[in-house]
């Protein structure tokens, strides 16, 4: 769970379900325990009217545990940039009454919420779940380039090299934290660097 | 005292009967100046003083947004009504001197939304004749479906249908002509917002269909336009300012507050805002909660009372204000 901070720092919740017809579900990692946990409590026929897109990672887990759910459909993908075109073709087909719940890592909600946004769903209609990983799809404020999976305080930006502190400064827009250079003044002065998104 | 609102000096520069029940009303500065800036979906609080008595009631303005020259109303003549649109209708006439509060939009427009779908009934078409108005200048995307009870009762339904054509959509009660509702709500492209203005039922209606359907919340706007009911005259004790007052048949419990000379602060006087959301210190009786402010559970702790559009019976109410 991730610790609160200033208000633009991402809040995520339980998923719940919701009424409606249609419910488009997006998770990665862990966040297939928590569709789990939610079909425990949804009404009856729910996932009839589902769709689960799920990451598969590495080690193949969770997607016996999802079929059981009995989605109207379900799709797997190696990435969220392999999904993409189909979220958005999705989204840009759906009406009114379909509901999104996203259930994962940071990277994942913040990215899945992104597309969202710009087919006109408000974030605060979208149902959140974070589980597992806690590290950062951040953005270099000095060069703008975009560093995935940042765990450590402070981190490299992957693009410009400077260092970078990563601030809890969110960018929904963006879909990323804020890094901003730690050492601008003197730049042989090297903090120490701590893993502290895992 | 409105909260955060002015009062505006104006004159009644014109009177146009629309149709056997609504009468509109133009209102210019005094001074010749522009009116302040409104978005669509805004209201005044129109100060009518009719002999002794003050009303204060509240009117969706309906004119376009991009001309601020004047503020139009449209009152709907209610006969059973406490009387401040039978004063409009009787007694305004053009030349007229009035008072107005600064426009206060509980009803805006969400311009995020990649489409905007209203519902109207009735006298409910005009805060969408002024947000109709500012979207169609903005190339904005809407839809209107509008029921009336006869097509000569249908108020400004040939001008919306002129203005806009196949964006407007109109229902006729007497020919029996009904919204198919759900499969309006089904078919709307992800991204809408919803707007409905009308009868409680009809809003009751539209709002339970919406969110079983998986409308969130937030995409879903109403407005009430719920005018104080009459009833039962009773005594108030006004703990703050050591007074005893009593509400009249045809008096809102504000009102009265207000004609003894206490300022509480309010906003729509419909029961809508919270502005004027007042603490019971002490009551012997029963409350006739009519707002949609406080939660059913605020209504049956008999703490709280919305005095704009609330009243009570029985033996004795202090209230701390």
């Amino acid at each position: 769970m991730a610790a609160k901070s200033i208000i633009s720092r991402p809040v995520y919740g339980t998923l719940s379900p919701q009424p409606g017809k249609h419910h488009l579900f997006i998770a990665d990692a862990e966040g297939a325990l928590a569709i789990g946990d939610m079909a425990e409590r949804a009404p009856a026929g729910f996932f009839e009217g589902a769709e689960i897109v799920f990451i598969l990672g590495s080690d193949g887990k969770h997607v016996a545990a999802l079929e059981a759910l009995k989605p109207a459909q379900f799709h797997l993908s190696p990435s969220f940039a392999s999904l993409l075109p189909r979220l958005r073709q999705t989204l840009a087909n759906a009406h009114m009454g379909l509901r999104l719940y996203l259930a994962g890592t940071e990277g994942l909600i913040g990215q899945a919420m992104q597309v969202a946004l710009e087919a006109g769903i408000d974030h605060t209609s979208i149902q959140t779940e974070h589980r597992g990983s806690l590290a950062r799809r951040m953005q270099c404020v000095h060069c703008k380039g975009i560093t995935e999976n940042v765990t450590t305080q402070p981190a490299t930006c992957g693009h410009c090299g400077l260092l970078l502190l990563v601030r809890d400064h969110y960018s929904r827009r963006i879909a990323a934290f804020q890094g901003v250079c730690i050492n601008a003044e003197d730049r042989s002065e090297i903090p120490p660097m701590e893993e502290i998104f895992r | 005292m409105s909260t955060g609102t002015t009062k505006l000096d104006v004159v009644v520069s014109d009177v146009v009967p629309v149709n056997d029940l609504v009468t509109r009303f133009h209102f210019r500065r005094r001074d010749g100046e522009l009116l302040p800036t409104f978005s669509g979906g805004a209201h005044v609080v129109v100060e009518m003083r009719d002999g002794e008595r003050t009303r204060l009631n509240p009117y969706s303005l309906m004119g376009s947004p991009l001309d601020t020259r004047e503020y139009t109303i449209s009152v709907r003549r209610d006969d059973v009504g406490r009387g401040g649109s039978l004063f409009m209708h009787r007694s305004v006439k053009p030349g007229m001197e009035m008072v107005v509060s600064y426009p206060v939009n509980l009803f805006s427009l969400d311009l995020r939304a990649k489409k905007h779908l209203m519902l109207a009934g009735g006298i409910g078409i005009t805060p969408f004749m002024a947000q109709t108005a500012q979207l169609a200048a903005e190339g904005g995307n809407f839809e209107l479906h509008y029921t009336c009870r006869t097509a000569s009762l249908g108020t400004y339904a040939d001008v919306l249908r002129e203005r806009y054509n196949r964006r407007i959509r109109l229902y006729h009660d007497d020919r029996e002509e009904r919204i198919e509702l759900d499969r309006l709500l089904s078919t709307q492209p992800l991204g809408t917002h919803l707007y409905v203005c009308g009868p409680a039922g009809m809003i009751d209606w539209v709002r339970d269909r919406a969110a079983a359907l998986g409308w969130p919340p937030e995409t879903v706007h109403f407005e009430h336009f719920a005018a104080p009911q009459p009833g039962l005259p009773f005594d108030v004790t006004l703990a703050v300012s050591g007074k005893t007052i009593r509400v009249d048949e045809q008096q809102s419990l504000l009102e009265a507050i207000e004609a003894a000379g206490v300022d509480p602060p309010y906003l729509c006087r419909g029961g809508v805002c919270g502005q004027c959301e007042t603490n019971v210190i002490s009551s012997d009786g029963k409350f006739i909660h009519n707002d949609h402010w406080l939660s059913e559970e605020e209504h049956r702790s008999g703490c709280k009372i919305m005095p704009c559009v609330s009243r009570f019976e029985g033996r004795s109410l202090v209230l701390e204000r």
